[in-house]
């Protein structure tokens, strides 16, 4: 390929780049910080205040951590379960649809189990582990059965699970004293998460989300069904040959990715928020899918990414209340992101050649 | 030769990852004249045809078209100064009409009768008869390959480019072929033809460079060579011996009955014994592909269809036929036999079962079973954690047939076993396959070389068209009558 | 009877913005690319039109500024995705976020505000007719447009050169790379012109067919269209039917209360969003007919380098 203008050329290298397949994450996040403060001073901030909002305030402070992990729990667990999919060719993108199941179900097991013991928050995490799963469970029906794409079927869902959830908290889960909000009544003390750290809202949830992690590289690094799935993503022929079931696999990843996702919303309303809101997700499902490629699809790379992305929506957070920018700055950031990586991703499969091109 | 040459490469050069294709490569052909390139796989016929054709840009050295200096590479500088070039792997339209898909390849925009006129009168002239109305996913092989050249021949080239043209292709087709370009060759417009069959190259051109291994070792005039001359420069030496073998098979390991490779196809029946290799010979799209699909378990069939030992395993998946010692190496080495991404030790648990254990891999016994194969297989690579996507063509088929091989199969399926392979690694390949039979083994070779079948087979079957021949034995079946079957004509005997 | 001709003329005013997408949609992955981004395309373009409209009193200026916004976030997935070779689909989410993302950060300032009053829709005096008026004569320019437009693609496919190329590109870019077309030229042209249709889509969706600009506004339109797409098997007319009919289900809601369904309005919005998943369902049974009917290169990279 040639750009006539300036003579750049994109070579093939005979093998993938070690080296930039763990540089180009850093690369796109060192592009998108410097959009931001190009963004930042645009809208009349010093462009150091973009970097200090978004790495340095959150981190400074132990409740500032805490809060930084907090927002990166749901992240972590949805992405990691997406990892899986995505290394196998499912493109499971309706993860905030499994997320809001998962958050219904919990919330619905949470206010069900109202004066009972501490087993109850138990419950309602595997309960928000099973919406999720059924709410993938539908996408991974409509493909296998009909090969319909599951693209297009989980992002659908995704939009009848936020209708899903409106009815739900407008109607049959309604806080009958809540003067007509739209929201649950608050959950037990026992049905809420407990903290693991005093003085934060850190929650064992976190502790779920590493927990996932550690298992997923287990299951990637020795499992039958993690080479399998592996092979179904690299060479869909050869796990053919080999007679590996793409019906297995599909379903393997659809489920673990949907309970993950459940968990992740499960966990938000048992933890942070105590209630079921119409604003249970600000998006959490997609972020989770820019968290596995930033994170290369490897389950230690996830949580790293996990954090950042928390960095992203907290530094968004403290931007708007402290500087009064809005906080949809995030979104942008988000998708730059990924947008950046994808085209750093070029340098691990080519090498860029000064040319003189003829005329 | 004091003429300007019609066409002229000084030193041509092009490097891809890890080979170099083509390395100062020097060639010249005449106005008029047909000339052939001759060599074996790898050895940059096909990258130098595109580099002329404009289709890929070489490193380095010159190009001249009638005294003129080319620069820079461009299919459509390379057609106006009258280029023309008709692919191998030919570059139609399948949902598109013969019309369009010629139309497209004109620089020149037609009415859309002017066009059907022109293919009717250039087909007449030169025995290429098409219709331009027909789609082109309707037509045969030979019928494309004739939409392929009428394209070329109404852009009116000054030179015409053909990459194996007659692979595949009936003996009867290639004679029309042939005559087509004899005339165009009196015509004046010169004739460059990439091949491998020596007795075409003998009687079709009028000189020849050979190449091997990206350089030209040689330019002669094929008339006045034997084809074990040309066979010695192709290969730069004495062709290997492939050891000589005697058999006595024993009972059918294999037995396909009734088995069709569609709705409604012909159904196929034929058996391989222990200890004998049977060859299908035919060329490739006949449905080959079909039939090791399905007697490799990666797609169904009747149960009783399918016999091993005698137990009917049309249904099974390809797990459980290699339990019952069935094994199979694919065609396509990349994607199919072997995941590139990964290392040899884990493309061996693709196939060997035993590396599995209660729902966990084995990483040590599968780098051990690797590192095996490596030593028996004298496959040349860094290690077995070494990238499969990264060893040569030659070394990768090593590596694939010897890991079938070393798990003692009872029945072993091979579909193309050394294209694409160097020499050496060829003949290493044959040769284990001849030890295999020597031990028992009931094998089924498909393959487009017809010189290999006959070097491994004891008896050989024909497919063309989806349907299959009856076996006889190889050393009773000679070549031109082969030449017949492959075109579908053979004696509807009953088995 | 009153009712049915508004309900159809409601529908093909809703269909619209769906059917500019879709059709813009069609004649790129006729070429082979899969640019999942519209959503995105559709949202930005909806308030970069919303805010030209706003603050210049035009509506056709807001038009403009639409389909441009649309034709730059093309150019953004084109430069990763043909000069960068990154992954299609990856890159068309990545700008389906970052177009949602952008909208949402310029639109702050325009939520809850309202644009200038324009003409009434239609063509004059024929619009009055008793049931045919408000079906076939009552609607806003840009429906005929999008009409138009289509019945344009349908013909240029089939019947010029330029249609010829654009399919040959779809099924075979390496075949058609070695007789000298240009594929990245044919691509980029296809995506700009579907960015362009993208964008006027949203920019309809802003200030015609409703005249506010909230977050996320679009709903899933984009996504719906790419299924069109499928569901229309790549072929111009059948998006043209595909997308009113699926007009007609956004309109269902609004139908049931007025025939006096009672039924959570929630539960109702979520036709179309099940009605696509059925028929994707029902479509993509026979994954042959797909196949067959598919451009054959869709989403695979081409490089012709490699």
């Amino acid at each position: 390929m040639r750009m006539p203008m300036s003579g750049l050329s994109l070579v093939p290298r005979g093998s993938p780049s070690r080296l930039w397949t763990w540089a180009s994450p850093l690369l796109a996040l060192l592009l998108t910080v410097t959009c931001g403060m190009l963004l930042f001073s645009l809208l009349g901030r010093s462009p150091w205040q973009a970097v200090s909002m978004f790495f340095v305030e959150p981190l400074s402070t132990r409740r500032g951590v805490a809060e930084v992990l907090l927002k990166a729990t749901p992240l972590a667990l949805a992405a990691v379960g997406l990892a899986l999919a995505f290394r196998a060719n499912v493109w499971n993108i309706g993860a905030e649809g499994q997320l809001i199941a998962g958050s219904i179900a919990a919330a619905a097991v949470a206010l069900a189990g109202a004066g009972s013991g501490g087993w109850v928050v138990a419950l309602a995490i595997a309960a928000a582990a099973c919406g999720g799963m059924a709410w993938a469970s539908i996408t991974a029906w409509l493909r296998d059965r009909f090969n319909a794409n599951e693209i297009l079927v989980s992002l659908m869902l995704v939009y009848v699970a936020q209708l899903l959830l409106s009815y739900v908290v407008h109607g049959p889960m309604r806080d009958p004293a809540g003067f007509g909000f739209p929201q649950s009544p608050m959950f037990d003390r026992a049905a809420r998460l407990p903290l693991l750290l005093d003085g934060t809202r850190l929650h064992v949830g976190f502790l779920l989300a590493l927990a996932a992690a550690a298992a997923a590289w287990l299951l990637l690094a020795r499992s039958v069904i993690g080479f399998q799935l592996r092979v179904a993503g690299l060479a869909p022929r050869a796990a053919r040959y080999a007679g590996f079931s793409s019906r297995r696999v599909l379903w393997t990843v659809l489920l673990v990715s949907g309970a993950l996702a459940g968990i992740g919303g499960g966990a938000e309303v048992t933890g942070p928020m105590g209630q079921l809101t119409p604003s249970v997700s600000p998006g959490y499902g997609f972020a989770a899918i820019i968290v596995a490629f930033v994170g290369r699809l490897h389950p230690v790379g996830v949580v790293a990414a996990s954090i950042l992305m928390a960095l992203f929506y907290i530094g968004g957070e403290l931007s708007q209340s402290r500087l009064g920018l809005p906080s949809s700055l995030t979104g942008v950031y988000q998708g730059l992101l990924l947008l950046f990586l994808l085209g750093a991703d070029t340098l691990i499969v080519n090498r860029v050649r000064l040319r003189a091109t003829p005329a | 030769m004091t003429a300007t040459p019609r066409l002229s490469l000084r030193e041509i050069t092009k490097r891809y990852p890890g080979v170099i294709a083509n390395d100062g490569v020097s060639l010249e052909v005449a106005a008029g004249e047909i000339h052939a390139i001759l060599g074996e796989n790898g050895a940059g016929k096909s990258t130098l045809v595109k580099i002329i054709a404009g289709a890929v840009a070489a490193d380095a050295g010159a190009i001249e078209f009638d005294g003129r200096p080319v620069v820079g590479a461009d299919p459509a500088v390379a057609r106006t100064l009258g280029v023309a070039m008709v692919y191998q792997h030919f570059s139609l339209f399948d949902s598109l009409t013969v019309g369009e898909n010629i139309a497209l390849g004109l620089d020149r925009r037609l009415g859309r009768r002017e066009l059907a006129e022109a293919i009717r009168s250039a087909g007449e002239r030169y025995g290429m008869q098409i219709d331009p109305t027909a789609h082109v996913h309707d037509l045969s092989m030979g019928e494309r390959q004739r939409v392929e050249i009428v394209r070329a021949l109404l852009a009116q080239p000054k030179l015409l480019i053909l990459d194996e043209p007659t692979s595949v292709l009936t003996p009867q087709a290639t004679e029309a072929l042939f005559a087509t370009l004899r005339q165009l060759s009196s015509e004046g417009v010169s004739v460059l033809f990439i091949s491998h069959k020596l007795d075409e190259i003998r009687r079709l051109a009028s000189r020849c460079t050979v190449m091997r291994a990206g350089r030209v070792v040689a330019v002669v005039d094929p008339r006045g060579e034997s084809e074990q001359s040309l066979a010695r420069l192709m290969i730069g030496g004495q062709p290997p011996q492939i050891a000589a073998h005697d058999t006595a098979p024993g009972q059918p390991r294999l037995a396909v009955d009734g088995l069709p490779l569609s709705e409604g196809g012909e159904p196929l029946s034929f058996e391989v014994r222990a200890g004998e290799i049977v060859g299908i010979a035919g060329i490739s799209g006949n449905g080959q592909n079909a039939l090791m699909a399905l007697l490799a378990g990666e797609r169904s069939a009747r149960a009783e269809s399918i016999r091993i030992d005698g137990r009917p395993i049309g249904t099974l998946g390809p797990r459980q036929r290699r339990a019952l010692g069935l094994r199979y190496v694919p065609e396509e080495r990349i994607g199919h036999g072997a995941v590139p991404e990964l290392s040899l030790a884990e493309n061996a648990l693709l196939t060997i079962d035993r590396l599995q254990q209660r729902g966990f891999v084995q990483p040590a016994a599968a780098a051990a079973y690797a590192r095996e194969v490596v030593h028996h297989f004298d496959v040349r690579c860094p290690g077995t954690q070494a990238r499969a996507g990264s060893l040569s063509g030659g070394n990768l088929q090593k590596y694939l047939v010897g890991r079938e091989v070393l798990a003692e199969p009872a029945v072993l399926l091979v579909n193309q076993p050394t294209w694409g392979v160097d020499v050496g690694a060829a003949a290493a390949i044959r040769n284990s396959l001849i030890a295999l039979r020597a031990r028992g083994c009931a094998i089924l070779v498909v393959s487009e070389e017809i010189d290999e079948l006959f070097e491994l087979a004891d008896r050989l079957m024909v497919m063309a068209g989806g349907r299959l021949s009856p076996a006889v034995a190889a050393h009773r079946l000679p070549a031109d009558e082969l030449g017949m079957w492959m075109a579908g004509r053979w004696p509807r005997a009953e088995q | 009877m009153e009712a049915a001709a508004t309900l159809v003329a409601a529908s093909i005013a809703a269909g619209t913005p769906m059917l500019l997408a879709a059709i813009g949609i069609l004649v790129h992955e006729r070429t082979g690319v899969v640019n999942l981004g519209v959503e995105g395309m559709m949202l930005t373009a909806a308030i970069v039109a919303f805010a030209v409209t706003h603050d210049s009193g035009s509506h056709v200026l807001g038009f403009a500024a639409g389909a441009v916004a649309g034709v730059l976030l093309a150019a953004v997935f084109a430069f990763f995705a043909l000069v960068l070779h990154a992954n299609q689909y990856a890159t068309g989410l990545a700008i389906a976020l970052l177009g949602a993302g952008a909208s949402a950060f310029i639109g702050l300032p325009y939520s809850g505000q309202g644009l200038p009053a324009r003409g009434a829709d239609g063509i004059v005096v024929l619009r009055d007719l008793p049931v045919l008026g408000a079906i076939l004569f009552g609607h806003h320019l840009l429906v005929y447009v999008a009409l138009l437009l289509v019945l344009a693609v349908a013909w240029a496919l089939f019947r010029t050169r330029a249609g010829l190329v654009l399919r040959a590109v779809g099924e075979s870019p390496e075949s058609a790379h070695a007789l000298g077309i240009s594929v990245r030229g044919v691509r980029l042209a296809a995506l700009l012109f579907g960015g362009a249709c993208a964008g006027l889509a949203g920019a309809y969706l802003a200030t015609v067919y409703t005249s506010l600009w909230a977050e996320n506004m679009t709903a899933g339109r984009g996504w719906i269209a790419l299924a069109l797409v499928v569901f229309a098997t790549w072929r111009p007319l059948r998006v043209l039917v595909g997308a009113y009919l699926f007009g007609g289900v956004t309109m269902l809601q609004l139908y049931l209360q007025g025939v006096g369904v009672q039924a959570p309005s929630q539960l109702m919005s979520m036709a179309p969003y099940v009605a696509t998943i059925v028929v994707l369902a029902l479509i993509s049974r026979n994954p042959r007919w797909i196949r067959l009917n598919m451009p054959a290169s869709l989403g695979k990279p081409f490089n012709p380098n490699a």
